[in-house]
C-alpha cells in the first residue's frame, strides 16, 4: 500500500512533454507529465550511470536519459529492451489540479 | 471482431511482414500461418555456412514455436496449400485444413530450376534451398566420396564450397566459360576460380550437361562432348523459380511471378505477396534485403497507413565462402557510354573495378579485398557526383580525409578484441555475436543490442561491414532514401520541403500532416523543431521540449549531472574586466574547475542548475553573454593577433574575426559550426579545420569551407579567393544560410559537403552573385531573431520553472 503522501505543486508548474525535480537528501525525485497531461515520478537517477532523468526529453510514455539516451518507461521505471535496469518509480495521484506524491516507492526495484 | 490475416509461406520474407505488422499494429489481426516444411522460420540465407560446418540449425533460426504461441499466431506446420477459394475467402490445406481470410499474403518462395536432362529425378539428384537438402548433402558426404555441383554461380559454389569442407570431392559444372557471370567480370571470376582451385575444387567449364545416368541412383554425368565424371551426389544450383503456380491455378495474374503493384497488391485486391515468388515492376529478386523492403511496405498496408512504396531494390552480392572477399553491384559490365576506373594488383590478390557514366557510380566489382563495398554501393544508390575525389576514389574511403579511422578499415582481418566503437567500448567480437545470437539484419538491430555506432556514429560503416560481413552480403541495407527515424517514412528533405509547402509551423503539425507513427522522439523532435525555426525565423516558437537538455538549459550538462558556462569571447580577444568578471564569479560560486577550451574562451564547470541564472547575471553585468558552447549553433571565431602584432600578419585577423563572430553568434545550424581566421599562410587559427575558414594572404582572403577536427579530422576545402572584408562577410553569410537551409539536422558541414559535391556549393555561393546575395540577406533576415542573449532572458525569469525544484524537502 502506498502512503506517505505530499503535494508537491499543480499541474501547471509542470510544462507538457516535461519534468520537475523534487529535491531530498535521499535523492531527488523526478515528475514528469506527458502530452496528454499523465503524471508519473520516477527516482531521478538513471539505471544505467545516475544521469538526471528529470533533464530528459520526453516522448510518450516514455524520457530518454540525458546522458546516454537510455530509455525508460515512466511507468514501471524499467529500461527499455535491450537495456536492463530500473529507477524506482514513486505513485502519483491528481486531487483536482494539486498533484499528490508519495514518498513510499512501488515495490519492486532496488534502484531506490 | 478482428479481421483475418492468412499467410501462406512461412519463410523470411512472409514472416517479416508480420513482424513488422505486430510492431505497427498488433491488435488489428488474427494471423494464421502454413508452412510446408515442418520448422518454425529459419534464415535461409545461412544455409550455406550450416553445410559448411560453421553454424548449426538451431543457430540459424529465426522464429522458434514459442514466437507464435506469444503472439497469438496460428501456425500449421507442415501443412501445403492446395486451393485458394477466392469466392468464399478461404485457403484449403493438402489435409482438408481450411482457413477463411479477410486478407490473404502469398510468400511461396522459389524452387530450385532442375535441368531437364534425362535422369534429374534419380535419388542423389537434388536442389539446395531447404534444411531438407542440406541433410541430403551433409548425410551423402557422409557416405559418398563424389559431388557435382552443376551451376558455378553464387549458390553452386557455397554449395560445392559446404561440401568440399565436408570431405568430398567436387566438381563444379558450369555451361559458360567464367563463373558467377551475373555478378563478375572476367578478371574478377579468373581470381575467384584460382582461390577456389587452391582450397581444393574442380572445375569443368563450357560443359553442358546431357544426362545424369544411373540405374537407381545417380552414377555418373554425362556431357555433350561424350565424356562422363563419377558422381554419388548431383547438386543442381542452375538457378531458382519463382513459385507461382498455386496463385496462376487459382487466376492471380503471374507472368515470371506473381504480379505486385508498388503496395504488394496483386491483381486480387485482397490478396497480396511478397518475397521470391513476386514479380515487381518486371523484376524478381532472390535476396534478403529487397524482400526485407517488401515486407515493410506490405505490413504498412496491412496497417492501414497506406502511406508507403515499395519503388524496386538495388541490390549487391557477395559470396559465403571463408576466406574469398568478393563484392559486386549493380551494372558491372557498363556499355559504350561508361567509363571504366580499374584497380588490379595480383600479388596482393585485389581487383576493383567501378563502372562510371557522367562522374555517377553504375555498377562495381571487387574482389580480394571488399571493405569499400558498402561505400561503392552507396554512393551508387544515393547517385553521388564523384567528380571531386574521382582520383582516389579506387583507394577507398580510408584515403579521403578519414585520417582518423583510414587503417581500421580493415574489418574482416581486424581481430574478435578489436575496439570499433570508441565510445561505447564495443568490440568486433561483441558486434559479430549479438548479430549471430539475436538474428539481427539491420544497423539500428545492432545499435540498439550492442550500442556501437549509436554515440557519434563514426564507426557507422564499420558496423555496417561487420554486418555485411557476419549475415552475407544480402544483408537488409538501409533504404535508399533514408528516414529521419522510425517514427516516420519521410527522409530529411521530404519534411523541410513539407514543412514549407503545407505551411506547418508546429512539431505537432508537422507530425500531424505527414502521417507520423508516434508521438515523435528523440531523433525526429530536435530535427523537426530546428526545421521550423529556420524555416519560418520570425513566426516560429521554439518547442523547448522537442530540445536535448543543453539547448534547453544554455549550458552543457555533464556526467554527475551538473553544468558548464562558457561565455562568449569575441574572437578570442578579452580584457581586464571581462576576465576578472569571470574570476569573481568562479570564485563566488565555488567552481571546481576552471578550463580553458579549444575556441579560445574560458569555462567554468561544476555548476548546480539552479545557479545558473544567477552566474548569469553576475557575468552579464561585465557584457559577457552566452558562447552558445552548448547547441548546435555558431560556437566561436578562433583568430590569431594578425598584423596588429605579428610579424608574419598580413591583414588584421583579429577585427574580421570579431566582425564574423558579431556577424553569426546566436544563429542554430543543424550541427555546431566553428570559424576561424588566421593573418597569415602559417595559419595559427587553424582555419583550415573549421566550418569556415579563412587564411588572410596578402593580396586577401583565401575562404576555406567544410573543415573539422574532431572525430574524423577533414581539411578544409577551398572555395574561393576574395579582396574585401566586406566580401568575406557575404560568403561567410550565404555559404552559411545555404547550409543551414539545406543541410540534414545533425549533419556537418564536411559529411554535407561530400554529399552535395563541392561543386554544387560553388554554383551557389560563387557562379550565382544573385544567390549569394540573397542568402547572405535571408541570414541577416534570421538573425534579426537570434540575437538576444538567453542567459540574459534567463537571468531577468524566463523559463525560471527550467531551473528550480518544484518542490524542496528535508
Amino acid at each position: 500500500m502506498s502512503e506517505n503522501w505530499i503535494e508537491v505543486g499543480s499541474l501547471n508548474d509542470i510544462p507538457q512533454l516535461g519534468a520537475r525535480v523534487v529535491e531530498r537528501p535521499e535523492g531527488d525525485i523526478a515528475v514528469f507529465r506527458t502530452k496528454d497531461d499523465e503524471v508519473f515520478a520516477l527516482r531521478d537517477h538513471c539505471p544505467h550511470k545516475g544521469g538526471p532523468l528529470s533533464q530528459g526529453i520526453v516522448t510518450g510514455t516514455k524520457v530518454a536519459c540525458p546522458l546516454h539516451d537510455w530509455k525508460i518507461n515512466l511507468d514501471s521505471g524499467e529500461a527499455v529492451a535491450p537495456d536492463e535496469g530500473c529507477a524506482a518509480s514513486y505513485p502519483v495521484k491528481m486531487e483536482g489540479d494539486k498533484i499528490m506524491l508519495s514518498l513510499t516507492p512501488a515495490e519492486g526495484c532496488p534502484n531506490k | 471482431m478482428k479481421e483475418k490475416l492468412v499467410l501462406v509461406g512461412n519463410g523470411m520474407a512472409g514472416v517479416r511482414v508480420i513482424e513488422e505488422l505486430l510492431k505497427l499494429a498488433p491488435e488489428d489481426y488474427d494471423i494464421t500461418v502454413f508452412g510446408e516444411e515442418p520448422y518454425g522460420n529459419y534464415n535461409r540465407i545461412m544455409l550455406s555456412p550450416v553445410l559448411a560446418g560453421d553454424k548449426t540449425i538451431d543457430e540459424i533460426m529465426l522464429n522458434d514455436e514459442q514466437w507464435y504461441i506469444d503472439n497469438d499466431i496460428k501456425l500449421h506446420k507442415g501443412k501445403k496449400i492446395t486451393e485458394i477459394d477466392r469466392v468464399n475467402r478461404k485457403v484449403v490445406a493438402e489435409d482438408g485444413t481450411e482457413e477463411p481470410y479477410d486478407r490473404l499474403l502469398l510468400a511461396t518462395g522459389s524452387t530450385p530450376f532442375m535441368i531437364p536432362v534425362p535422369g534429374n529425378d534419380l535419388e542423389g539428384v537434388i536442389g539446395f534451398r531447404d534444411i531438407k537438402d542440406v541433410d541430403s548433402m551433409l548425410d551423402s558426404s557422409k557416405k559418398n566420396k563424389h559431388a557435382v555441383v552443376i551451376g558455378g554461380g553464387l549458390l553452386g559454389l557455397e554449395a560445392a564450397n559446404g561440401l568440399m569442407l565436408q570431405g568430398m570431392s567436387v566438381t563444379v559444372v558450369h555451361l559458360m566459360d567464367t563463373l558467377m557471370e551475373r555478378q563478375l567480370d572476367e578478371p574478377a571470376a579468373k581470381m575467384l576460380k584460382k582461390s577456389l582451385e587452391d582450397k581444393g575444387l574442380h572445375f569443368l567449364m563450357e560443359a553442358q550437361t546431357e544426362a545424369i545416368v544411373g540405374k537407381d541412383k545417380v552414377e555418373k554425368v554425362r556431357f555433350k562432348d561424350g565424356s562422363e565424371i563419377y558422381a554419388d551426389l548431383v547438386v543442381m544450383a542452375v538457378g531458382i523459380r519463382p513459385n507461382f503456380e498455386l496463385a496462376q491455378q487459382f487466376g492471380i495474374h503471374c507472368e515470371r511471378g506473381i504480379v505486385v503493384n508498388d503496395t504488394m497488391q496483386t491483381f486480387d485486391p485482397r490478396v497480396y505477396a511478397v518475397g521470391e515468388c513476386v514479380q515487381h515492376r518486371g523484376l524478381t529478386y532472390g535476396l534478403v534485403a529487397p524482400l526485407f523492403e517488401m515486407a515493410k511496405v506490405c505490413a504498412n498496408h496491412f496497417a492501414k497507413m497506406g502511406i508507403s512504396r515499395y519503388e524496386g531494390s538495388v541490390t549487391s552480392t557477395k559470396l559465403k565462402v571463408t576466406g574469398i572477399d568478393l563484392f559486386s553491384a549493380g551494372d558491372f559490365q557498363g556499355d559504350e557510354n561508361c567509363e571504366e576506373l580499374v584497380f588490379q594488383d595480383a600479388a596482393r590478390g585485389v581487383y576493383r573495378k567501378l563502372v562510371v557514366q557522367d562522374n555517377k557510380i553504375k555498377g562495381t566489382v571487387m574482389y580480394g579485398d571488399t571493405i569499400d563495398g558498402t561505400w561503392y554501393f552507396d554512393l551508387m544508390r544515393d547517385g553521388t557526383d564523384i567528380s571531386d575525389f574521382r582520383e582516389n576514389i579506387l583507394f577507398g574511403q580510408a584515403h579521403l580525409g578519414d585520417s582518423g579511422h583510414g587503417e581500421d578499415n580493415r574489418v574482416a582481418m581486424m581481430s574478435d578484441s578489436a575496439e570499433i566503437c570508441g565510445c561505447n567500448g564495443v568490440c568486433k567480437g561483441d558486434i559479430v555475436n549479438a548479430i549471430s545470437e539475436h538474428n539481427l539484419f539491420t544497423l539500428d538491430d545492432v545499435r540498439s543490442y550492442t550500442k556501437a555506432s549509436s554515440s557519434c556514429g563514426s564507426c557507422t560503416a564499420l558496423v555496417e561491414s561487420l554486418l555485411a560481413h557476419t549475415v552475407g552480403g544480402d544483408y537488409s541495407v538501409a533504404p535508399h532514401l533514408k528516414p529521419i527515424c522510425p517514427c516516420t517514412e519521410h527522409t530529411h528533405d521530404e519534411v523541410r520541403a513539407g514543412i514549407k509547402s503545407q505551411s506547418l509551423k508546429t512539431v505537432q503539425s508537422v507530425m500531424d500532416s505527414m502521417d507520423w507513427k508516434t508521438g515523435g522522439c528523440t531523433k525526429c523532435r530536435p530535427a523537426i523543431n530546428y526545421y521550423l525555426l529556420c524555416q519560418w525565423p520570425d513566426e516560429y516558437q521554439d518547442e523547448s521540449q522537442s530540445r536535448f537538455i543543453n539547448e534547453r538549459a544554455h549550458a552543457n550538462i555533464q556526467k554527475d549531472g551538473t553544468y558548464s558556462v562558457i561565455p562568449r569571447i569575441w574572437g578570442g580577444d578579452t580584457t581586464p574586466e571581462e576576465l576578472i568578471a569571470i574570476a569573481n564569479a568562479a570564485k563566488k560560486f565555488n567552481v571546481k574547475t576552471v578550463h580553458v577550451t579549444g575556441g579560445q574562451r574560458i569555462g567554468l564547470y561544476g555548476l548546480k542548475k539552479e545557479e545558473l541564472p544567477v552566474i548569469w547575471e553576475d557575468l552579464g553585468k561585465a557584457g559577457l553573454v552566452s558562447g552558445h558552447a552548448y547547441g548546435k549553433a555558431l560556437r566561436t571565431c578562433k583568430t590569431c593577433v594578425g598584423k596588429e602584432w605579428c610579424r608574419f600578419g598580413t591583414q588584421d585577423s583579429t577585427g574580421l574575426g570579431i566582425k564574423l563572430e558579431k556577424l553569426t553568434w546566436g544563429s542554430w545550424t543543424p550541427h555546431k559550426y566553428k570559424l576561424a581566421v588566421s593573418g597569415c599562410p602559417r595559419n595559427c587559427a587553424e582555419a583550415t579545420i573549421k566550418d569556415f575558414g579563412v587564411v588572410c594572404v596578402d593580396s586577401g582572403y583565401e575562404l576555406h569551407v567544410a573543415g573539422n577536427g574532431g572525430i574524423k579530422v577533414r581539411a578544409t576545402d577551398l572555395l574561393c579567393s576574395v579582396t574585401t572584408e566586406e566580401e568575406v562577410m557575404e560568403y561567410c553569410a550565404a555559404f552559411m544560410q545555404i547550409y543551414r537551409e539545406e543541410a540534414h539536422y545533425l549533419e556537418r558541414t564536411a559529411p554535407w559537403i561530400e554529399r552535395v559535391g563541392l561543386t554544387y556549393v560553388k554554383e551557389r555561393v560563387i557562379d550565382d552573385p544573385e544567390g549569394r546575395k540573397a542568402a547572405a540577406e535571408r541570414f541577416a533576415f534570421s538573425q534579426k531573431f537570434s540575437q538576444d542573449d538567453p542567459w540574459g532572458e534567463r537571468a531577468k525569469g524566463v523559463d525560471a520553472n527550467e531551473f528550480t525544484p518544484i518542490k524542496k524537502l528535508g
